[in-house]
């Protein structure tokens, strides 16, 4: 055994917390200070234009810096935090979504962006995606969707085609894909948008979007794998010879879920946008109210003296 | 009830101890009129252990509830019961034999046929329903029929009846007016009925003069321990016998502008508790070895992310589903090793139900002292049984919850190779490069790094912060003999049982010691000292003996010491140890040669 040098440091005085955190902070969010290690991506990936695009968010929303926090799962695009000069937390495996739950609900002023991938979100992840979902949790969630493991070099997705030859399916995929809006909408988030890598003014529009809505926000973006999935996206990219094909507002009522459901049945590539959006009061209000409420009554009671009180009922 | 005598119809016997057992179904409300005679006993100044069974079936199945009430200190839930109230056939014919020659046995004379014995057993039948229907009117049936026994042994032991009234307005007196009536009439039948030419028994005054006790079960006052160490968030899955925690942190928590949340699973329990220890809390999360196991990935992440964390394990009878209202310590080495990698964490188990408060302050302590997973090794027994021990000092004991958010400066580390991590919360402003919290092997400030010196250098620094912690921790002392034949080792909830053990080897003329571990994970150094004049050392554990013959901490103490005199007492029938089952073992070991 060698011989222990650490001593534990006594804790720092506590800090009281702020409240919300509001755009106007001191120092001037900009690109260069939100940049941090360079991404680890391959050339071409399609994962470069979300992180720019969020750049360009974040320079436009202008919070206050350390109240930025960026989590995010394993996978290729889970990388994200690091790429990032906020607060930031890489987890495990499919379960960034719990841990930014934790992150929303003890931390009313800070803001939560988790990023992730097709795996982390729809497979690995996918039974949180729905309970984060329906708990109606203030956050937003970025899925890059590249319908391929890339990470792991090749393996079928949740999101694969039909007929995608990957290293564990060699005859091509069997498997029916996930409709990623479709699951969301059922699964009861409150705003879901489908954006492209390869839109970066849409993405920006979109992320803004969902960044300001109050509520559980995630959007789709689709972004190519160059290395395993050349070509994914071709048929929604307009200089490959594809549609982009966005959703006229004037059209489609994002409140009405039964009409997201069948623009979500289109085929490939079919629609980007906004799908549904809709107000319903947060887990985080909620739990809230409950927390003011209990505590109004208690006035001027000290939590020392409540706790005794508690005890002494055990005479 | 050690100085009883034969029943006769004389004034009444004076106890010093006595043993109670309440058989019938699980429906019947026999916990019910356990606790309210368990709370009476830490009200009256005496002592009392509990123990109890409970079908793990939705409604209905045996069930018992054994109180061991002392005017001393009481140690176990005794071996033989004193009393035994049948409430039915089943419940006479599975626990006559649990009733010591000579002792009571009460049963409901409209469900139960008596059966000759020739053990000297006093039996009185009496219609508990019959009685109790008629006291308490049709419309209730016999739902009160367990208040119509607690009055009748509140009338055979000369229990304080004023008090137990006081208790039971307390219990009832919130819900509809009828039901405080309806039990208050049943408790006077019960109290009033004519049992005969028996003897009527009462305790010596109890030797706890100290006016603040409290009597509860070890997962309420866990709850609380975690309220007065700080914690107000977490998250957790339900389970038995774990849930009642997570219950009543969720109930309280508000109360202290704090939240518990229940979540989808028991993967994103851990995760949403980690979520909030990174988010700058003292965060909790809690199961039972089924849903520790599928904690496990999340849990090596907080070893190599260097976050404090709290983990709950209330053990039950594993594997798998396994037991799930049964009492074992089968989790130990899951608890210390049961992660992929090298991942240090502290294992701490309580002693005794009053010991739940006490580590689960240290538990929070050492969390935020060492940055990492702290596991609490609590058990069915000590989860649910009650016992009566001194109040709490709060005024001593409180923390208060801390967020510290204050400025980072320019070269502010996450992971210092020489110092204990402190984590910058969200919402702290970082002077220089804001830090990344990670599960990738990292350098100092959180990169990932695949640099083969810097894996070795983060793995000293997590390990050393335990080896640290080792060396500051004091050797437990030894009940009992300082040297001699044999020393008992245990951990959890076998201390009361093992210094009973200790006490009646000692009465046959044996010089037997026993000390207890609190700290399995890092042990305290230098644990060789303390059998060193012992001719024999035998690990005392609620866990099978495995291939090799040792129990969980036997062989962990086995490999770590290399000392081929520890030798193991283990069992696995779901149930305590019995004091006869403990003496019987240390018997054996010093006979064999």
């Amino acid at each position: 055994m060698s011989t222990p040098t650490l001593e534990a440091s006594p804790a720092a005085a506590p800090t009281q917390l702020s409240t919300p955190a509001a755009p106007g902070a001191e120092e001037k969010l900009t690109k260069k200070i939100l940049t941090a290690d360079h991404p680890t991506w391959c050339p071409g990936c399609g994962d470069f234009a979300v992180l720019a695009a969020f750049y360009k968010v974040l320079e436009k929303l202008q919070y206050p810096h350390e109240k930025i926090v960026c989590v995010a799962g394993i996978g290729c695009s889970s990388r994200f935090p690091y790429f990032m000069n906020t607060h930031g937390i890489h987890f495990i495996h499919g379960r960034a979504l719990p841990l930014a739950t934790g992150v929303s609900l003890s931390r009313p002023d800070v803001h939560v962006f988790v990023f992730g991938g097709d795996g982390d979100g729809f497979s690995i992840g996918g039974n949180h995606l729905n309970h984060a979902a329906r708990k109606n949790i203030k956050l937003t969630y970025v899925i890059m969707d590249n319908y391929v493991y890339g990470l792991t070099k090749k393996q079928t997705s949740p999101t694969s085609p039909q007929g995608f030859k990957s290293k564990t399916d060699p005859i091509g995929s069997i498997d029916r894909p996930i409709n990623p809006m479709k699951q969301l909408l059922a699964s009861g988030a409150t705003f879901i948008a489908r954006t492209h890598a390869a839109q970066v003014k849409h993405m920006v529009d979109t992320f803004e979007r969902a960044i300001k809505h109050d509520g559980f926000s995630v959007v789709e973006c689709l972004s190519e794998c160059v290395m395993f999935y050349e070509g994914s996206f071709d048929d929604s990219t307009p200089r490959k010879g594809g549609v982009y094909d966005i959703i006229d507002e004037t059209q489609h009522d994002v409140k009405d879920d039964v009409a997201a459901f069948k623009l979500a049945d289109l085929p490939s590539p079919g629609k980007f946008g906004v799908y549904y959006e809709v107000d319903r009061p947060t887990k985080n209000a909620m739990e809230q109210k409950w927390i003011d409420d209990t505590q109004s009554k208690l006035a001027g009671t000290s939590q020392k003296d409540l706790l005794k009180k508690r005890l002494e009922m055990m005479r | 009830m050690s100085t009883a005598t034969s029943p006769s119809a004389s004034s009444p016997t004076t106890l010093r101890n006595a043993v109670i057992r309440l058989a019938g179904n699980s429906q019947d409300g026999i916990q019910s009129i356990g606790g309210i005679l368990a709370r009476l006993a830490g009200r009256t100044q005496q002592d009392v252990v509990t123990y109890m069974t409970i079908p793990s079936t939705i409604s209905g199945g045996p069930s018992i509830f054994q109180l061991h009430l002392g005017s001393g200190e009481v140690l176990d839930a005794g071996d033989e019961s004193d009393v035994l109230v049948a409430f039915y056939q089943h419940s006479y014919n599975d626990h006559l034999s649990a009733l010591r020659d000579g002792g009571i046995c009460f049963y409901d004379s409209g469900e139960v046929t008596e059966v000759k014995n020739d053990r000297g057993i006093h039996h009185i039948g009496i219609p508990f329903t019959a009685a109790t229907v008629e006291a308490v009117g049709g419309s209730a049936r016999d739902r009160g029929k367990n208040i119509f026994v607690l009055g009748l042994l509140c009338a055979v032991f000369q229990l304080d009846k004023e008090k137990i009234v006081g208790i039971l307005s307390r219990q009832f007196g919130k819900k509809d007016e009828s039901v405080l009536r309806n039990a208050l009439l049943a408790f006077d039948a019960g109290f009033a009925y004519p049992i005969g030419d028996i003897t009527t028994f009462n305790f010596e005054e109890g030797e706890h003069k100290d006016p603040h006790r409290i009597s509860t079960d070890g997962n309420t006052i866990m709850s609380m321990g975690l309220i007065a160490a700080g914690v107000r968030y977490g998250s957790a899955y339900p389970i038995t016998p774990w849930s009642s925690i997570m219950e009543i942190l969720r109930s309280e928590l508000p109360r202290y502008g704090g939240l518990y949340v229940q979540a989808e699973d028991e993967l994103s329990a851990v995760s949403m508790t980690i979520g909030a220890a990174f988010a700058g809390h003292l965060a909790v999360t809690g199961s039972a070895g089924p849903g520790l196991s599928l904690k496990m990935e999340a849990l090596s992440y907080a070893s190599m992310a260097e976050i404090p964390l709290i983990v709950i394990n209330v053990q039950r009878g594993g594997p798998s589903t396994g037991l799930p209202t049964s009492v074992e310590q089968s989790d130990l080495m899951q608890a210390i090793y049961g992660s992929h990698g090298d991942c240090p964490r502290i294992v701490l188990a309580p002693r005794d139900v009053e010991d739940c408060f006490y580590i689960a302050l240290e538990a929070c302590k050492l969390a935020r002292e060492y940055s990492c997973p702290v596991i609490i090794l609590s058990d069915q027994a000590l989860s649910s049984r009650i016992e009566a021990f001194t109040e709490p000092d709060l005024d001593k004991h409180w923390v208060e919850p801390t967020l510290d958010l204050s400025d980072r400066g320019e070269n502010f580390k996450p992971y210092p190779l020489d110092s204990v991590t402190r984590h910058a919360p969200p919402g702290t402003k970082i002077a220089g490069k804001y830090p990344h919290v990670t599960g990738l092997e990292h350098d100092e400030w959180g990169h990932p790094s695949g640099n083969p010196k810097m894996h070795q250098k983060m793995t000293d620094k997590r390990r050393n912060k335990l080896v640290a912690l080792s060396n500051k921790l004091p050797l437990p002392e030894i009940y009992g003999d300082q040297e001699g034949d044999i020393l008992l080792i245990g951990w959890g909830s076998t201390f009361g049982p093992i210094k009973e053990s200790v006490n009646r080897l000692r009465a046959e003329g044996h010089k037997v010691g026993a000390a207890h571990l609190r700290h399995l994970h890092p042990m305290p150094a230098h644990l060789d000292r303390l059998w060193a004049k012992f001719k024999h050392v035998s690990v005392v554990e609620l866990n099978d003996s495995g291939m090799y013959g040792y129990g969980q901490l036997a062989t962990i103490l086995r490999a770590a010491y290399a000392e081929p005199k520890i030798q193991s007492i283990c069992k696995t029938d779901g149930l305590t140890f019995r004091i006869r089952e403990i003496v019987t073992g240390v018997e054996k070991i010093m006979t064999a040669k």
